[in-house]
């Protein structure tokens, strides 16, 4: 195998990884104002809840913390709440595909909202009951039902992306 | 029996979660999360290598975001310029129809920097703070729910510290609140934590201008009871938090739905260069 076609093959498995630190690196500039409230969402955990749940062997835990960790850099938040978010997120994952034989784009939806409150009472009870930095609730609120409602919508493309990875490599192996 | 089973299989599920390393993982989630507990405990620690460590991570983690956000910067500049484009000649038929007295405006500023200087001297009143500041570039700009706030190129290298007055054009925007070695980050008065103390002329009423997260208006707090304050009031900064000079313009006062709002001077969605003021 070539130099270019091994390179080539690395870059396929972490490609969703690369999706990850850009969406946080790239300073996740997906908010808009509805009635004077600032929806935000949060691509990072529909990437996170995504791939650690169809495909757990992409997404290295190790940078699922480092994604974290840059994330509270950017954001000013305490280093270390986002990591403990998004750990949360891949351990809640890890524990219904453990459990859960039949998924479905419903059944994930729904879990998603359960996953994404608690990770979200998470990050409420450190930033204002530990760190006393108090946060707009509405907006917390807002952000997550933002984040909950576009969730099929990636869903679809990052399966569509997750096809195109799997037949690549697929193809590579075969060659 | 079944509830036993039951529970066994979910203590079996989460030792298996939590402790177990699956394929191409180096750590086991455990680890990790202990590891975050211990890095969000060290916040404590504003000090020492501990903070030093965390200032050259922060910068470059920070230089990093400006090189991935370029892409996606170019991509909503080139959009603004569009829709400037399409608003240009709009705004060019208001600017004809609209009296700019700049020239008298600029005398007239002149003659009351001129009185001031004279009655200042006249009560020997000592200048405090002086014009030194940097112009520095916005890296990012960091807008979420709980957070407004710019982050810019310079920091303690460069004598910038904490609490320091940052202004665009002649506007007060905000105040350093994190300095690192290159870097700072400017928490904007609209932030919610944001709370500058101001002063309400005329009237020279003083309160504090309180942020509410939103871009747009800002709220006042701790008026007097009996103040006479008119749409239209300019608000300065009042200085006596003995960090951010006094008298630089914030907004100006609007009445929103019977209450009193803040409209500010400045648009924070579009600040490429802010003056950064510090002292010698």
């Amino acid at each position: 195998m070539s130099i270019i076609n091994k390179t080539y093959s690395k870059f396929l498995a972490i490609f969703p990884v690369v999706i990850l630190f850009i969406s946080v690196l790239s300073n996740s500039k997906y908010n808009f104002t509805y009635d004077e409230n600032y929806l935000s969402f949060n691509i990072s955990y529909i990437i996170i809840f995504f791939w650690s749940l169809k495909r757990p062997e992409y997404f290295g835990y190790g940078f699922i913390f480092l994604a974290g960790i840059l994330n509270d850099v950017i954001q000013n938040n305490p280093l270390g709440i986002s990591s403990i978010e998004y750990l949360s997120i891949c351990a809640l994952t890890a524990f219904v595909s453990r459990r859960i034989i039949l998924q479905n784009l419903i059944y994930d939806w729904v879990f998603f909202l359960i996953s994404i409150l608690i990770v979200g009472s998470i990050n409420y009870i450190i930033l204002v009951y530990i760190f006393n930095i108090p946060i707009a609730y509405n907006s917390l609120l807002l952000g997550l039902f933002a984040t909950f409602i576009i969730y099929p919508i990636l869903a679809k493309i990052l399966s569509w992306i997750d096809n195109i990875l799997q037949e690549s490599i697929y193809d590579k192996k075969n060659q | 029996m079944s509830r036993e089973m039951g529970r066994d299989d979910f203590v079996i599920s989460a030792r298996s979660v939590f402790l177990n390393k699956g394929n191409r993982q180096k750590f086991s989630l455990l680890t990790l999360l202990l590891i975050s507990i211990v890095i969000l405990s060290l916040e404590y620690f504003k000090s020492g290598p501990v903070n030093q460590i965390r200032m050259i991570t922060k910068d470059i983690v920070i230089k990093s975001s400006y090189v991935a956000s370029v892409p996606f910067k170019s991509i909503s500049k080139t959009y603004s310029t569009v829709i400037d484009h399409f608003k240009m000649y709009d705004e060019y038929e208001k600017l004809k129809t609209v009296e700019i007295k700049k020239q008298k405006l600029i005398l007239e500023n002149n003659f009351f920097k001129e009185e001031n200087h004279k009655l200042k001297k006249l009560i020997n009143e000592k200048n405090l703070y002086n014009d030194e500041f940097y112009v520095t570039k916005v890296l990012l700009d960091q807008k979420s729910p709980y957070l407004r706030s710019l982050l810019i190129n310079k920091g303690f290298k460069h004598g910038i510290k904490l609490g320091a007055a940052v202004r665009s054009d002649s506007y007060f925007i905000g105040k350093i609140v994190d300095s690192n070695y290159l870097t700072s980050r400017i928490l904007l008065i609209s932030d919610l934590n944001s709370k500058i103390p101001i002063i309400i002329e005329p009237g020279s009423i003083s309160a504090i201008l309180s942020g509410t997260g939103n871009n747009e208006l800002g709220e006042i707090e701790y008026l007097p009871e009996n103040n006479n304050i008119k749409e239209g009031g300019i608000i300065y900064t009042s200085g006596s938090d003995g960090v951010i000079s006094s008298g630089i313009p914030v907004g100006k006062i609007i009445f929103d739905n019977n209450q009193i709002k803040v409209d500010y001077f400045v648009d924070f969605t579009q600040i490429d260069f802010v003056k950064v003021y510090y002292k010698k």
